[in-house]
Formats: C-alpha cells, structure tokens, sequence
C-alpha cells in the first residue's frame, strides 16, 4: 500500500495542472457566452461568398 | 408554414382571401397591396426585400433552411450612421485588438434564433474588411471587429440594418468590462473549489471505508488526512475567503450578516479539523468544509446570473435611446452627432420639438422652452439669445441655436438622473423585513449552536462539536435572504419584456394591494389628439370643409385633415377669411362655406329650429357646425376619443378594489363627460388642475393611503414623484421616465391591470418563499439539535433550500411570460426616435 506515498500526490499534480487549465481558460473568456456556441454547432461551414445554391427559398416545399 | 405562390392562389387574391401569401423572408401575410402577380418571390415591406436580395445576391440562400427564422418584419430606419465614424464614438466604444482591428460592441434590435446569429456573423462575407462578427444571442450584442483603415462602421452599421437588425451603441460597454471580471473571478473560484472538494471527498470517502471495515492502518489514515489538510487551506484561503470578507465587514458595521454564520461554521470545521489532524484522532471536517464552500459559490453564481439575466432586459432600453445631436460646424452645415461626441463651445441647432442635448447659452432665435423636466414648471418659458437652457428640456415653438457649456455627465440632467437611478436601488420594505428577520434568525442560530455545544460536550465533546457545525450549516439562512430579491428580479425582468418597466422592488409591493389610483385624462385615458368623433352629413360636404381646413392652425383642423384624407387632393379655395375664435369662412368650388362654432355658423347662415340643440352627443367633444350657400348642411363633433381598452380596464381595477379617480388639468365638463362614458361618478373625476393641484392633491391622499399616479409627463411629473408609486404612461415625455418608478411602453389602460395583477401574484410568490424557507430551517436546526445530520448532510441539505427557493421564484406565476425578445422595447425606441428626429 505504500504505493499510495506516490499515486496520491501524482494524482494531485495532475489536479492542479486541470485547475490550472480552467482559471486559464475562464480568464481568457472562453466560458463568457454560454448560449450562443450551441447554436453555432448547426451552421454549416462552406461559406464561400459566391456559392450560391439554386435551391429557390420556398419554405416547405409542397407542391 | 409554406409560402403559396402557385398561380391558383395568386388569382383568387384580391376577389377571394383564399389562403393569406407569406413574405418570402419572415412568413409573416403579405398585404394585398404588395403583391406582386406571377412573381416566385413576395414580401411584406422593402425591408424584407432588401434583406432577401442581399441573401441571394452573396449565395446565402442557406439562411431559409434554418427551421426558426425571424417571424418579424424588416425594420428599415434608412439612417446613415454616420454618427459612428466620428471620433467621439470611437474613443466611447470602440477598442483595439491584439491585430490591430478595431472591435465595437452593438446592441442590435429584433434578434431572437438562430438564425439570427447565422445572419450576423456572415456579415464578414458582405463587407471585405470586416474581419469578424459575433453575436451573443443572450443579450443580443453583436462584437464587430473591422479594419479601419478599409471599411467604416457606419457602412458595417448599414449592412445591419439592411438584413433586419438596426444597430444601437451599446452603453454599458464600461460596465459589462466589470461584470465580465467579476463573472471570471466567480468561474475560476467555483472551478478550484470543486476541485478541491472532489478530492477531499475521495480521501475521506477511503478513511470512512476504513472505519466501516476493521479499520486502516493508522500511518494511512494520518497521511490522508494531513493530504486533506493540504487541500483545504487552499480551499479556504482562495475561494472561501469571500465567505470570510462578508463576515468581517458584517462584524464591522455591527450587523448580522448571513455570511457570518457561514463563517463561523468553516472556522470552526477546520480548527476542529487541524486540531483532530494534528493529535491522530476523531474525525476531520475537511469534506463537509470543501463541499459547503463549493455548493455555496455555485449557489451564489446561479443567482447572480438569474438576476443579471432578469435586469439586462430593461437596461438594454437604454440603449436605445437616441443618442444624436444636429450640431453646426464652421461651414455652417449642420450634421448628426453621437450626445457623446458634444464639446463645450459647439452650436447647436435645435428644431422645435427637439430635445435640447446639452447645457448652453441661446444664440440665435426666440423660443418657448419646457422646463418641466428640471424643475417641474409645466408652463413653457419664453428664451431668446443670451438665455441659459438645459439638456433635456424640450424646444417648443421655433428653432434655435445653442452654444453648448455643458455636456454630457456634466450637465444638469445627467446629474438628476443618476440621482434616479440612486433611488431606483431602495429596497421594497419586504426585502427589509427579510434582512431583519434574518439578522434574528443568525443570532437565535447562534445561540442555539452555543448551547448544543455546551448541553452535548458534557457526554461527547466531538459529537456535540459535530451536532453545533450541522446546526450552523443547516440553518444558513441564504434560502431567507434570497427569497424577496430573487423573486422581485425575476418579476421585473419579465414584466420587462412585456413592456412594463418597474424600477424598483417597492413599487411592486406597494400596488399588490388595492389602494387609490389617480389617471391622468389627456394621453392617458384618451389617445391625445384631436379626432372625428360623429359627423352628421353628406358626403358631399367633406371635401369642402377639408379645403378651407387644409391651412388652419387651429387644433380642431388637425382632426378633420385626418379623417377626410381620402378627399385629397381638395378642391381649390378661391378665398378664406379666418376669424379668430370663431370659424373660417370662404368659397370653395363655387359655394359659400362656413366652418366653425354653432354661434359662429347661426350668425351667418339660416339654420332650422329643429337643428338648433347644438348639444353635443357628449361633453367632451366640440361642435363643429358647416353652412353651405347660406344653409345648415352638416354638424361635426370633435374630441380626444377614450381608448378602446380604457373602459374595461377601469372596471377590472374597480372589482379588484382599486378606487379610480380622474386628475386632469382639461376642463371640468370635459372630465366628467369622459368620467361618465367610463362609468365614473363626478366627484371622482377632477379638472382643470394645475400641476400644484395635481401635487396637493397627491400629497392630499398620502397621509392616508397609498396612492398610485398614472400620466403621461410634463404636467404629471410633480405628481408622479410624490405619489406611492408614480407610473408614466407610452408616449410620455421624458419627464415621466425619469420620476416615474414605473414607466409602460405598451400604449392604453390594459398594461396597468396586468401590472396590478402581477405584482398581487409576485408578493404571492415573495411570502411562499420566506415561508418555505422558514420552516426549511426549523425542520432542519431540530435535525441537527437531535444530532440526526452530521454536517455533510447539512452542507448538502443548505444549498437545496436555496435552490428551492430559486425554482419557486423562476417557476412561480408573476407576469406572462414571453421569449426573450428585444422588440419588446421597439414600441418605445419608435416613440423615443420619432420624438428626436
């Protein structure tokens, strides 16, 4: 059991590296706007200006 | 919903409304005057069409995809923004990246899906040399960064606009840079006390395993608890001190502040606890001490984003407030500047009807001005070159130009203003009696700790130790605390978002309960302008009286313009004659007209003695009578017609106990002509009060009840600041906004009944917290007396309360809720911009 001796503080050096990491990423901002990324996800990302697509707006297209 | 443009549907519109066509860009019906035959495409306004050719013309057709789309129509404004190149706004709100881009926050109108941050964020892709746009759908704040060197920000500005988002200068720009650190500071704090705490847990979790099994060897329970030891210092030392720091500045100022028991019962978790470490032996608090300060900081964050989340909606009307001024340069052309770009020693050119923008000096012209803002005076005060003016006050009668010596946040107004918003932070005396009661509750809290502590350690000093920790855990009273302001948040935030801005949490508890409600009459039980009321007549005759009226200044002519505007253009008037008090006499098409009052008209013209009652159908409206050739042809009745919604609404408030009065500075038998139409008797209705009446008669009622003011500004203001609760009405001046505790953007009487309604229903919510909460802690401290809960179960069970009372405020009925939506705002931005421009 004397393993403990040297995963226990390991397992702590692992946690500060993990605290570390956050208080980086809050200060940079990363947590400011929690809403508006998850509606990002749903864009698509070919947005070449000029590709224009020949699918007419029609809403639902029922005939 | 589908857009119908098969050629079938299109051919019934106009003889049969067979199916309503839907704008191609919002879905909202198209107006049968838009309609375009034959074409795949039709839309609702020209905004709409704007917004969609620019969509097609840059190959984003894939906005139509999205399943949520705006349901608005396109706002166009057709500004310029050109105040948005100049310096002044620069140096306000506009900062530099690490690239070298400007960056500027924008608060922009009518966003509320997703698509709406699809939208802005592609306008990179519509002007090169926009670097990168993001919208936080949130608070509907879009960040722009922008080469400067390329592009304008007007241009960026106009681009917003044209897709449906007119932009508005952010003005808490200052703020939000505070907020945003503190919001960090809060994250990183719950980030490390989380982390903390999870690991402490696991080293208690194996000595608890220990005790449970035939026990540890005694080397590893030392060194897990010297490790949580370790562990906890940090937890109390960074994100625990916010506990320590309320408690020392409650000591301080003598009061008994929540933080205090928090703080006594960490204290006394880790001495305890070191002490325990330190001899080997007895348990250690550190778990129950990490977990408690965790749980209280995530608590604490949650509330604090609900009450920001609640406050934004009516703060975010500031911004949109015109922000211009006309200022003359040394051209002598006169251009828009932002309020913010105003020197001293610029000219100003103030139309009438403008608001003047700053503190100055008259130079050119002669003007009436309305002082009532500053100083309350209702009647207009005649300037001319030499005479000092202030911002705020409005230019009545002609133009003028000012030389500017104050502005801004120097200037007389802004330093009333922040006295407003001074007074909008009092608290409802129920949010007092909170705080008192739960200073109470620490001390009985306290002393019950002592004496579970003394009454147990005789038989077991850690036992007892333990029960007093749980105890002072337990019985954290944040539940107690948060009960009135959070509900209060909550309420004012929605009732926000439905027009009705309430600016303090007194106001919501003063009209809970029926008292007397004063209304004023002129634009606020009527619509405040002069209409055509009942026209006994020909047609014929139309088209004559517009004519002669066609030039009048008289207000009664505004009223016939209106209602006779399919006869324009008139026919030609060969001559008139004006008489002053009288009427307009003149030929027109070949006839003789008169137009005026029925002594004026009986004098000129044989009129029948059957026609002779020259009564009014009501009081309230003015007799307009018209001879043609001689001869009596028709009568007219003018008057400031009563909102559709005025009468029921007073009949809702009456069965709700309110006692409803009129207070109006227009005539005697005008008011109580309406009053009867309204169904109220004439002792309650009052005219022709001046605005002292008006605050004496407040002033009268207070000593006895509590009295609720309704008006529309200038005349009210007086009366408005010294009632119970002041309300200014839609359209009112600024005057009204600014000493009114609750001002309502939605026009007529119905938005004060949900107003009273919602207040009743949030003080409903406001006592079944603070009785929940209550009993929460008296079940709770007999636990923890009883010894039945060891402090884990309490630093679980506190927080839960407070979470409890969070879900009954957000969950709790208040006002109708409606989506996030800052177009709920846009009835009063129309109204403020109408008014400025």
């Amino acid at each position: 059991m004397s393993i403990l001796y040297l995963v226990l503080p390991l397992a702590l050096v692992i946690v500060g590296a993990a605290v570390v990491a956050f208080s980086w990423a809050a200060r940079r901002g990363q947590f400011d706007d929690l809403e508006t990324p998850a509606l990002r996800m749903l864009h698509d990302d070919d947005d070449r200006a000029g590709t224009s697509r020949p699918a007419p707006p029609t809403g639902d297209s029922t005939p | 919903m589908g857009t119908s443009t098969s050629p079938s549907a299109l051919a019934h519109v106009g003889a049969v409304r067979v199916e309503q066509v839907a704008c191609s860009h919002c879905g909202l019906p198209v107006p049968e005057g838009f309609l375009e035959q034959g074409s795949a495409t039709q839309f609702c306004c020209a905004g709409c069409r704007t917004a969609f050719a620019i969509l097609r013309d840059h190959g984003l057709d894939q906005y139509y995809a999205f399943a949520d789309r705006r349901t608005s129509p396109v706002r166009a404004t057709g500004r310029t923004y050109e105040e948005f190149d100049h310096e002044a706004f620069s140096t306000l709100y506009v900062t530099r990246t690490a690239e070298g881009l400007a960056r500027v926050e924008l608060f922009l109108e009518g966003v509320h899906c997703a698509s709406c941050v699809w939208l802005v964020e592609r306008v990179p892709l519509l002007l090169p040399g926009v670097a990168r746009a993001e919208l936080n759908i949130a608070r509907s704040l879009a960040a722009i960064e922008w080469d400067d060197g390329s592009v304008k920000l007007s241009a960026v500005a106009r681009a917003l606009e044209s897709l449906g988002y007119p932009p508005h200068p952010y003005l808490g720009v200052r703020r939000d840079e505070v907020r945003r650190r503190e919001d960090r500071t809060a994250i990183q704090r719950i980030g490390v006390a989380g982390a903390i705490a999870v690991n402490v847990m696991l080293a208690a979790i194996a000595m608890y395993a220990g005790w449970l099994s035939n026990g540890m060897e005694s080397q590893y329970e030392q060194f897990f608890r010297w490790v949580s030891l370790g562990l906890t210092i940090p937890a109390i030392v960074f994100p625990g001190r916010v506990f320590f720091a309320g408690a020392w500045a409650a000591l301080r100022t003598r009061a008994l502040h929540l933080d205090l028991p928090i703080a006594i019962a960490l204290s006394a978790g880790v001495v305890r606890g070191t002490i325990n470490t330190i001899t080997d032996s007895g348990p250690v608090y550190f778990d129950g001490v990490t977990v408690l300060i965790f749980l209280l900081l995530v608590g604490r964050y949650l509330q604090q984003r609900g009450q920001r989340a609640a406050t934004d909606a009516s703060e975010l009307l500031y911004s949109l407030t015109p922000q211009g001024a006309r200022v003359v340069d040394e051209a002598g052309a006169v251009r828009e500047l932002p309020a913010a770009a105003l020197l001293p020693g610029m000219i100003l050119d103030v139309r009438a009807g403008d608001t003047i923008a700053a503190d100055g000096v008259v130079t050119e012209g002669r003007s009436a001005v309305n002082l009532s803002l500053l100083t309350g005076e209702s009647r207009p005060v005649t300037v001319e070159p030499g005479a000092a003016v202030w911002a705020g006050t409005l230019n009545i009668s002609a133009p003028v130009r000012v030389r500017i010596d104050r502005a801004g946040e120097e200037s007389r107004v802004a330093k009333l203003l922040r006295q407003v918003e001074e007074s909008t932070r009092r608290r409802a005396p129920v949010v007092v009696l909170a705080n008192r009661m739960a200073g109470w509750f620490v001390a009985v809290v306290l002393v019950l700790a002592v004496i579970t502590y003394l009454v147990g350690a005789r038989h077991d000093p850690s036992a007892a130790l333990d029960n007093a920790i749980a105890l002072l855990v337990v019985t954290c009273p944040c539940a107690l605390a948060m009960a009135t302001p959070l509900a209060v948040t909550v309420a004012t935030g929605r009732a926000a978002r439905r027009g009705l801005f309430i600016k303090g949490g007194d106001a919501i508890e003063a009209l809970s309960r029926p008292g007397i409600l004063l209304l004023d009459k002129t634009g606020t039980i009527t619509e405040a302008r002069v209409s055509l009321v009942r026209w006994d007549g020909p047609e014929w005759v139309k088209p004559l009286v517009l004519a002669l009226e066609q030039e009048s200044t008289h207000p009664l002519a505004d009223g016939f313009r209106r209602a006779f505007a399919e006869f324009v253009p008139a026919p030609a008037v060969e001559s008139s004659t004006h008489v002053t008090g009288g009427g307009i006499v003149g030929r027109v098409d070949g006839h003789d007209v008169v137009v005026g009052s029925p002594s004026f008209v009986s004098s000129r013209a044989r009129v029948d003695t059957a026609a002779t009652d020259a009564h009014a159908p009501d009081d309230s409206l003015s007799p307009v009578w018209v001879a043609v050739d001689g001869a009596l042809v028709a009568r007219a009745f003018l008057g400031d017609p009563v909102r559709a919604d005025a009468k029921a609404s007073i009949q809702a408030l009456r069965a709700a106990g309110w006692s409803v009065r009129i207070l109006s500075g227009d005539a005697p038998s005008v008011v109580r002509a309406v009053g009867r139409a309204l169904g109220l008797t004439p002792e309650e209705c009052q005219g022709g009060a001046t605005p002292e009446e008006k605050l004496r008669v407040v002033e009268s009622f207070k000593g006895t009840h509590r009295v609720v003011m309704v008006g529309d500004g200038v005349n009210d203001a007086a009366a408005i600041a010294a009632a119970t609760v002041g309300i200014g009405v839609h359209g009112g001046a600024e005057a009204s906004l600014a000493t009114a505790d609750i001002f309502l953007t939605t026009p007529g009487l119905a938005p004060l009944v949900e107003l009273m309604q919602g207040a009743e229903r949030t003080m409903r919510v406001i006592r079944r917290n603070i009785a929940f909460s209550l009993a929460y802690n008296v079940v709770g401290a007999w636990l923890a007396i009883a010894g039945l809960i060891n402090p884990v179960a309490a630093a679980i069970m506190m927080p839960l309360s407070s979470l409890t009372v969070v879900l009954g405020s957000w969950y709790g009925s208040t006002f109708e809720r409606t989506p996030i939506s800052p177009n709920a705002a846009a009835p009063a931005t129309a109204a403020a911009v109408a008014s400025a421009s």
